[in-house]
């Protein structure tokens, strides 16, 4: 026995799960094909944190009269927006193998494949440096994340050069002047956001009823109407139907309200989703069961074959890195014979556009489609002191109370900060709030939390500053 | 560090049981939601599930003992050390002779029946029953789970949580309302408790009394007690769910009041006085023997037929009113009688009675004749199917024959759960109630 656990991927559900499993006591390996941290790291949310600071910071600047001061000659070094962004992702890669090392995790560099194996498959692994290591270990624990989906049959497929997915988008030579980006989730949006922050025309087509389809309807609407004021434009609902690369860049034709139009552009993004990483590792030979491009898994994030565990992206939404370290974590203390955390925590979801979404738990519309009795309570930032006080009055926070026994089920804000906010009504609902404790939590004063607290205020009719 | 193992009260009134089969040896490892051993009693045989994960370092009383007395240690584990935190043990002396009262003594272990089935979710369903902490203890629940327990009614220290530190969240109570459901009858009681009624399933939204034009500041508030809660909750349970409806009999009691006097005067030594409610109850229990039709509850997978008629007799107290039980009133003699329901509702005043002392009639008197109600009509006392409002004895004009006379009446009136007790059903108690009021020699017979 090589290990006690492999674990394969070392994104943030990969390398969480490593060290999870190292605290524990467990030998453990982790293997991983291209950079430590995966997607998340080196092509997803950090440095795509980083772009939008920047984009972000302009915009800022671009009104900084508001607040009394002046910018001359306001300008940007995309390269360097670029550059910080990678430096961003290539220091906190960095943190992760000082991780792997502190924790005594044996890293191997190359891609893993799986086959038969007692009492979990064996792990062979195509090194980078050359030649290949045969490995078996107690379990195994397949973290081998996603990638955008496409849909080459209507041309949603990248091309590296005009058509784009987050890869791309993420270190462009120049920006583009226009811009078409093909969906509207957080990934679409928080793209559109920052091309467009930096001055691109951008056009963005859902092909849903509303753009960020997933959060609460009051939130999409109050998105729709903040990102069109910062002159970022829609389609929506609008059916792709096909897109073609032209001379000088892309003809995207769309159908919407049984009329068909071609929106033509330098580039174009597609943000249509995610597919799981399923392929070349060996799943068919084994027998394990696959569902639409994500490996099926129980309550435990065990497959169908003995030892073989998946977490994270390849195992399904929501396709979000704290779902897989959250899953990863779950899954190791399930093994090792603990009480293991609550998988079926809930999982908050934040897009860092300007304004910020964020949101937790059901949506009124989800609450009230599973038959409950809802109320429901709203709070807008333009009267909280703080945000008047930083000019951030764009937005609102919406509570979701179930009528029956109190108990906090949704959250949904939009406005300055937050993503960094959502945290609040997340706590609470995992720790089962109801109304009484979260109207007894003092909020500090001066902040846009507040606005929380009143929010829920609201639900029950005792709102104070409205 | 080592957590013993108790032997549990498989019902409010066990004092004792036989260790019929132990599952596990020394050395074996359990886990929670294992089976470790079979206890029996008079009435049933459980299984005893480990609550807590280890080692059985030790058994500590021997297959087949028995008279093991509830709360005795009956085995040992040691408990994993690090990540399993083990709950506060309170000093495992618990001494085997230490009577079971007050709240349930911690115990490593919970209980199932033996007839759920096998594949019930760990930790989660089966007996509501999981002696958790003990009394005064700090119960570790969530907000929603405490509120969730206290409108089912549910003691949250029975209730074994499945959250960290074994906290008790909202699927634990969800689990222990839906496993307080009776099952299938392993004991020869299927009578569903009264703490099994289907959790209040959609509490009413009520709006507050600012919300409905009534000025803050108008009135004072008075927390609410936790009887006040209960007997909202089941009053209100009962009054919506139970069809319902009253039948109505007038019966003249001078024979009664006559006969009274005269045995009040042979009991005038031994200092007991037959109260007319006493007769009441005697009445009642004889007429429900010779009607057992209406001696009976509802219960899902059968009428309940009572092989005795317990009754239950409506006492308020400050704050609320309880319903202690004349057990097997048929049985006993006026005197008898007396001397029980004059003990009951003197503890009943004091708040001394054990829940077994008030819970589990088979049906209810209550009489507010001492306050002049010429008649009334209560609310059944679930899971019973019937219940008996006396009115005030009062001079009334009555017909015999052409001629008008005067006699002491008293009305009374049966509320009837009408799943069990249907209108044929109730008049015939009355007409079988009647006659042994009237005439009280009858009762003899």
């Amino acid at each position: 026995m090589d290990f006690d656990l492999i674990v394969i991927g070392a994104g943030p559900g990969g390398y969480v799960t490593a060290i999870r499993a190292s605290q524990l006591g467990m030998k453990t390996a982790i293997i991983e094909r291209e950079n430590l941290g995966g997607i998340c790291l080196n092509w997803g949310c950090i440095p795509t944190k980083a772009l939008l600071k920047s984009g972000e910071l302009y915009e800022t600047m671009g009104h900084a009269e508001a607040y009394g001061l002046k910018i001359e000659g306001r300008s940007y070094d995309f390269t360097k927006v670029i550059e910080r962004s990678r430096g961003v992702a290539k220091q906190l890669s960095a943190g992760v193998a000082f991780l792997m090392k502190k924790h005594k995790i044996e890293v191997i560099d190359g891609d893993a494949k799986l086959e038969k194996g007692d009492p979990a498959p064996k792990v062979t692994v195509a090194l980078k440096d050359g030649g290949s290591r045969t490995l078996q270990a107690k379990h195994v624990v397949l973290a081998a994340g996603a990638r955008a989906r496409t849909i080459p049959q209507i041309g949603l497929e990248p091309d590296g050069e005009r058509i784009w997915t987050y890869r791309e988008a993420m270190v462009p030579k120049v920006i583009p002047k226009s811009l078409l980006v093909i969906g509207s989730g957080a990934i679409g949006i928080e793209f559109a956001s920052f091309y467009r922050a930096l001055g691109a025309q951008v056009t963005v087509i859902e092909a849903l009823e509303r753009i960020l389809p997933v959060e609460d309807e009051e939130v999409s609407k109050a998105a729709h109407k903040a990102f069109e004021k910062r002159g970022l434009k829609f389609r929506v609902p609008a059916k792709v139907t096909k897109l073609e690369k032209t001379p000088s860049g892309v003809s995207l034709t769309v159908e919407a309200g049984g009329k068909t139009e071609t929106l033509e552009a330098e580039v174009a993004i597609v943000a249509v989703g995610i597919a799981g990483n399923v392929e070349n590792l060996g799943l068919e030979d084994l027998g394990v069961k696959v569902d639409r491009g994500h490996v099926v898994i129980d309550a435990h994030a065990a497959t169908n074959v003995k030892g073989l565990y998946a977490i994270g992206d390849v195992a399904g939404p929501p396709w979000l890195a704290h779902k897989a370290s959250h899953e990863g974590v779950h899954c190791i203390e399930h093994i090792a014979g603990l009480k293991s955390t609550n998988l079926t925590a809930p999982i908050p979801g934040c897009t860092y556009s300007t304004p910020q979404v964020a949101s937790v738990g059901l949506t009124e519309a989800q609450a009230k489609a599973e038959g409950r009795q809802v109320k429901v309570g709203r709070f807008p930032f333009r009267v909280n002191g703080k945000a008047i006080a930083a000019g951030e009055l764009e937005g609102f926070v919406k509570t979701v109370f179930d009528a029956e026994t109190g108990a906090l089920i949704g959250a949904h804000m939009i406005g300055g900060e937050v993503t960094e906010m959502i945290q609040g009504f997340t706590i609470a609902i995992t720790m089962e709030a109801t109304e009484a404790e979260l109207m007894e939590t003092v909020f500090p004063h001066p902040t846009m939390s507040e606005a929380m607290h009143e929010a829920v205020l609201d639900a029950y009719g005792r709102v104070l500053h409205l | 560090m080592s957590i013993d193992i108790l032997m549990p009260a498989l019902s409010p009134t066990m004092e004792e049981g036989t260790l019929a089969k132990w599952h596990v040896k020394p050395g074996d490892a359990v886990r929670s939601g294992d089976v470790i051993a079979e206890i029996e009693t008079d009435k049933a045989t459980m299984e005893v599930e480990a609550v807590e994960e280890g080692v059985v370092e030790s058994l500590l009383v021997p297959e087949g003992t028995e008279n093991v007395k509830v709360n005795a240690p009956i085995a040992r584990l040691s408990g994993e050390g690090g990540e399993t935190p083990a709950p506060a043990t309170p000093p495992t002396a618990a001494a085997p002779s230490a009577p079971p009262s007050g709240g349930r003594a911690e115990s490593a272990a919970s209980v199932r029946p033996p007839s759920a089935e096998g594949d019930h979710p760990k930790g989660g369903g089966g007996a509501a029953a999981a002696p958790k902490a003990a009394a005064g203890e700090r119960v570790l629940a969530s907000p929603l789970a405490r509120r969730l327990a206290e409108r089912a009614g549910l003691d949250l220290k029975t209730i074994q949580g499945s959250g960290p530190h074994g906290r008790v969240i909202k699927r634990d109570v969800d689990a222990a309302s839906q496993g307080a459901r009776p099952k299938a009858a392993p004991s020869p009681s299927p009578v569903a408790k009264p703490q099994a009624a289907p959790a209040a399933e959609a509490p009413r939204q009520v709006q507050s009394l600012e919300q409905m034009g009534v000025t803050p500041g108008s009135y004072d508030l008075i927390p609410l007690t936790g009887m006040n809660k209960t007997v909202a909750r089941r009053m209100t349970e009962s009054f919506r769910d139970v069809p319902h409806f009253p039948l109505t009999i007038d019966v003249e009691i001078d024979a009664l009041l006559a006969a009274r006097a005269k045995i009040n005067a042979l009991l005038e030594s031994q200092k007991i006085k037959v109260s007319v409610n006493d007769i009441v109850i005697k009445a009642v229990a004889v007429a429900l023997k010779r009607v057992p039709e209406a001696n009976a509850s509802y219960t899902p997978e059968g009428i309940a037929m009572h092989h005795h008629a317990d009754i239950a007799m409506a006492v308020a107290i400050d704050g609320g009113l309880i319903t202690p039980i004349i057990r097997a009133a048929e049985t006993k003699g006026l005197a008898q009688i007396a001397t029980e329901t004059k003990d009951l509702a003197e503890r009943a005043r004091t708040r001394k009675l054990k829940p077994e002392e008030y819970q589990g009639g088979t049906f209810s008197v209550s009489n507010l004749g001492m306050f002049g109600i010429k008649s009334f009509s209560s609310i059944i006392n679930e899971p019973q199917g019937a219940i008996l409002s006396v009115g005030a004895g009062e001079k009334r004009a009555v017909a015999r024959g052409d001629q008008l006379a005067v006699a002491t009446v008293m009305s009374v009136t049966i509320t009837c759960d009408h799943r069990v007790v249907d209108g044929a059903t109730g008049a015939r108690f009355l007409q079988v109630f009647k006659p042994l009021i009237e005439d009280p020699l009858t009762m003899l017979v």
